[in-house]
């Protein structure tokens, strides 16, 4: 692994084998789709404010055939919701975010040259490149692309004439999710057996980085839930274009009677949301991995309860698979059954809680460094607090039943998972790229950048509770239909308001990022007194990582400010002084 | 001799986590035929007789390839063994084939009218199977072809060892979904 090839630009830049290059080449596609997701929500938001009015970016980007005479048309109205939901769950939070940290981090703080496959992670990238291009395409289709929700449940989603979405939209979402699904099972096979195989010496488990325990964890969840997703689009494919009946039964459309018989929309559902559930914490644990990584140093101190929040993590990968119900509380399920599920979504609760009060603690009266970072890290704690909170209401059935299908659902999942693995790959960017780019990002942009999306964040997402409790329901093209829901428009104002603010400053973000790529402050080995190995290489970023042997590692992650100690951080490869204990 | 240590045990983890995830991919199929299932409307009709030749090639097949394997082990040419697992593979193949036939020719369809979920689900789930083990065929082919040329030794057998616990895990899986299928 560690023989020099020569470099062209080619092997460098697009086909490169180097972890470090594939997990920048995520991590922009990543942005882009950011980029691309985010202007989508605010076309919509556009409509949910000022129903049927029109606007002239309505017509710039959508054209006279989607946005006629400015106003969105409703069937483009369902499309933009999925898209926008797609992307931001996969494309950005799943492989954006583990792909960006799991690439980057995985050798570098488990002290390796590389992936265990180069190969293998060179053709996770491209086969996300690859969906992305299918997914991206679908927007430009004649009859618009997929409207049936980010959840595709049949049978919007199962018959081609259903809606216009339901077409060519649909298909070309089906393929470019299964492209996706195979990028994440070669990435994820790549991580376990990197993490397994190729630590250095003395990096044992219990010496890992929360950052590792996190991206294992989720790897192993990926590789187990992911293909069940497969089985399930399996099946619907057959429904759409082969004329099999397993979520179809008694369809008359159009006037004319379907011939299918014997299926189950409720079966798309489990096997659904069995991926559904485990994805959201997909998403949700590399954030908390990185998390507790910029807690830590930036407390100048220990992570508190190290094993206890290993141990909650493991816990939570467990629960997430026997939760799924909680999504389909009102399928007619037997209310035995639903108790059931609020049960064991209740007790999720508890390691979540587990991990929040380590949180607390580790800040609990420390020197506290606020880096943007930092702040992001923070503020990642707020919210999901606060999601978590309104997830308790969800969970419990018979409270679910009143909210279930309104902003309240939307507003919970938002900030619980939306905004706080947003915050966490921030924190994760902020932090980690001098090791990446060698240089800093500007720290007053970024303190600007964070306060303002904090505020809008929650301008966006804390009074879509309130329309939920007024019985708003999610996903309908327009509120000004039913007169009950008149007095909530100054709501849907305001959350507009903050949706265009937000997502401008994050413009600003991206200027941010670029510029200091070329013209930032040149950053040392070290910037943030860490104690993880990959702040001991180069700051010229080299192939094999480090130039001469793979340092061994001597101790824990997280000796900050130990008693005794001469500096307020001790990397992992310093040895034990004599008599010194190991935390 | 290290690397080539870790590269082994790695593959094998490789093959294994995998094997997981083609085991979920599975489960999910067949807890959706349970789940189908329960809700009524289901036809009940008996496999066809080709399923159960399919299930003695499956068996007839994993011992072929112990034998390769074990001869390798010994530092004997394993190739014969492998061409018959191969030959026997193509045989699985075909009886699926016919299988299909013959539910067709029961009425048991997989699509259009008259077709229920509880016939296509068969339909479906082996031929997921199948697309596995044709899978499996082309590694058994390349790793027959090494064979061919000597690329294996006593010291040297990874390749043969990687497809073996690859194809014992589909004769495994394949017992599965026909006890399953009939059973259930
Ligand atoms: C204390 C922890 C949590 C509980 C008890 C909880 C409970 C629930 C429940 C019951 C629902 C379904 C509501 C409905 O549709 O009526 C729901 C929706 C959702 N939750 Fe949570 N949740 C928790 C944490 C999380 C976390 C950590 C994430 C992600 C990181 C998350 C992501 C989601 C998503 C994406 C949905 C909506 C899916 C959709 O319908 O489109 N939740 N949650
Ligand atoms: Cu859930």
């Amino acid at each position: 692994m560690s023989e020099h090839h020569k470099e062209t630009f080619i092997t460098k830049y697009i086909f490169s084998l180097d972890h470090k290059m594939i997990a920048k080449q995520f991590l922009i596609t990543g942005m882009f789709m950011g980029v691309v997701g985010m202007t989508l929500s605010l076309l919509f938001r556009l409509q949910l404010s000022n129903p049927g009015e029109s606007f002239a970016v309505l017509e710039f980007f959508l054209g006279e055939k989607w946005a006629p005479g400015g106003v969105l048309d409703p069937n483009m109205y369902l499309a933009l919701v999925t898209m926008h939901g797609t992307i931001l769950v996969f494309w950005v939070l799943t492989a954006g975010l583990t792909g960006t940290f799991a690439n980057f981090l995985i050798p570098l703080q488990i002290g390796a040259r590389d992936m265990a496959s180069g190969f293998m992670n060179m053709l996770s990238y491209w086969f996300f490149f690859a969906a992305t291009v299918v997914l991206l395409s679908s927007l430009y289709v004649e009859t618009g692309p997929a409207s049936a929700g980010w959840t595709i449940y049949p049978p919007l989603s199962a018959l081609p004439q259903a809606i216009p979405g339901s077409g060519l939209g649909q298909d070309l979402w089906l393929i470019a999710m299964t492209l996706f699904v195979v990028s994440s099972l070669l990435g994820g096979l790549n991580y376990i057996v990197t993490i397994l195989n190729l630590r250095t010496k003395g990096m044992t488990m219990m010496r890992l980085p929360l950052t590792i325990w996190a991206l294992l964890i989720v790897a192993i969840l990926g590789v187990l839930s992911f293909p069940v997703l497969l089985s399930c689009s399996l099946l619907l494919i057959f429904d759409r274009s082969f004329g099999t009946s397993f979520y179809l039964s008694d369809i008359i459309i159009g006037g004319e009677a379907l011939h299918n018989t014997g299926g189950s929309p409720i079966l798309f559902e489990h096997l659904f949301w069995f991926l559904g559930h485990p994805e959201v914490y997909i998403i949700l644990l590399p954030a908390l991995g990185i998390v507790s990584e910029v807690i830590s140093v930036n407390s100048r101190k220990p992570i508190f309860g190290y094993k206890a929040m290993v141990g909650a993590l493991l816990v939570i990968a467990l629960l997430s698979f026997v939760v799924w119900g909680h999504h389909m509380f009102l399928t007619g399920m037997d209310p035995f059954l639903g108790s059931v599920f609020t049960f064991t979504t209740l007790l999720i609760a508890i390691p979540s809680a587990v991990k929040v009060f380590n949180y607390l603690a580790t800040l609990w009266r420390a020197n506290i460094r606020f880096t943007p970072a930092m702040l992001f890290a923070i503020g990642f704690v707020s919210t999901f607090i606060t999601g978590g909170l309104t997830g308790i209401i969800l969970g419990d059935s018979a409270l679910d039943i009143n909210v279930h299908d309104t902003y309240f659902v939307t507003g919970h999942f938002h900030i619980v998972m939306g905004v706080s693995a947003i915050y966490g790959m921030m924190a994760g960017v902020y932090h980690w790229f001098p090791k990446m780019y060698g240089r800093m990002m500007n720290k007053k942009l970024g303190y600007f950048h964070f306060w303002v999306t904090f505020i809008s964040a929650y301008g966006v997402f804390f009074p879509m509770h309130f329309l939920g409790l007024a019985g708003l329901p999610r996903r309908y093209y327009t509120n000004s239909a039913f007169p009950m829901f008149d007095e909530l428009t100054n709501i849907n104002e305001i959350i507009t308001f903050f949706a265009i603010i937000g997502g401008l400053v994050q413009l600003l973000f991206i200027f941010n990022f670029f510029y200091s790529i070329f013209k930032g402050t040149k950053a040392t080995e070290n910037p943030w007194k860490s104690n993880t190995l990959e702040w001991t290489t180069p700051v010229e970023r080299i192939h094999g990582n480090w130039p001469g042997e793979i340092p061994t590692v001597e101790r824990w992650a997280y000796d900050y400010s130990k008693p005794d100690a001469d500096d307020d951080f001790i990397p992992q490869t310093v040895p034990l002084k004599k008599g010194e204990i190991e935390h | 001799m290290e690397i080539s240590l870790i590269k082994n045990k790695a593959s094998k983890q490789l093959l294994w986590i995998g094997i997981g995830s083609i085991v979920m991919f599975f489960a999910g199929l067949t807890s959706a035929y349970i789940v189908r299932k329960a809700e009524g409307n289901w036809l009940e009709f008996d496999m066809p007789l080709w399923f159960t030749i399919s299930t003695i090639c499956v068996i007839a097949s994993s011992a072929t390839l112990w034998f390769a394997l074990q001869n390798i082990k010994e530092n004997k040419s394993a190739t014969i063994f492998l061409i018959a697992t191969l030959a026997i593979g193509l045989t699985f193949t075909f009886s699926q084939v016919q299988g299909w036939d013959d539910l067709v020719a029961k009425g048991v369809y997989l699509t259009g009218e008259g077709s229920n979920p509880s016939g296509s689900f068969i339909y479906v789930i082996s031929l997921a199977h199948l697309l596995h083990l044709i899978g499996g065929l082309i590694a058994l082919t390349i790793t027959t072809l090494k064979s061919k040329l000597n690329h294996y030794s006593k010291d040297n057998y990874l390749g043969i060892e990687l497809i073996s616990i690859y194809w014992h895990f589909i004769g495994l899986l394949w017992l599965y979904l026909f006890l399953f299928f009939s059973y259930s």
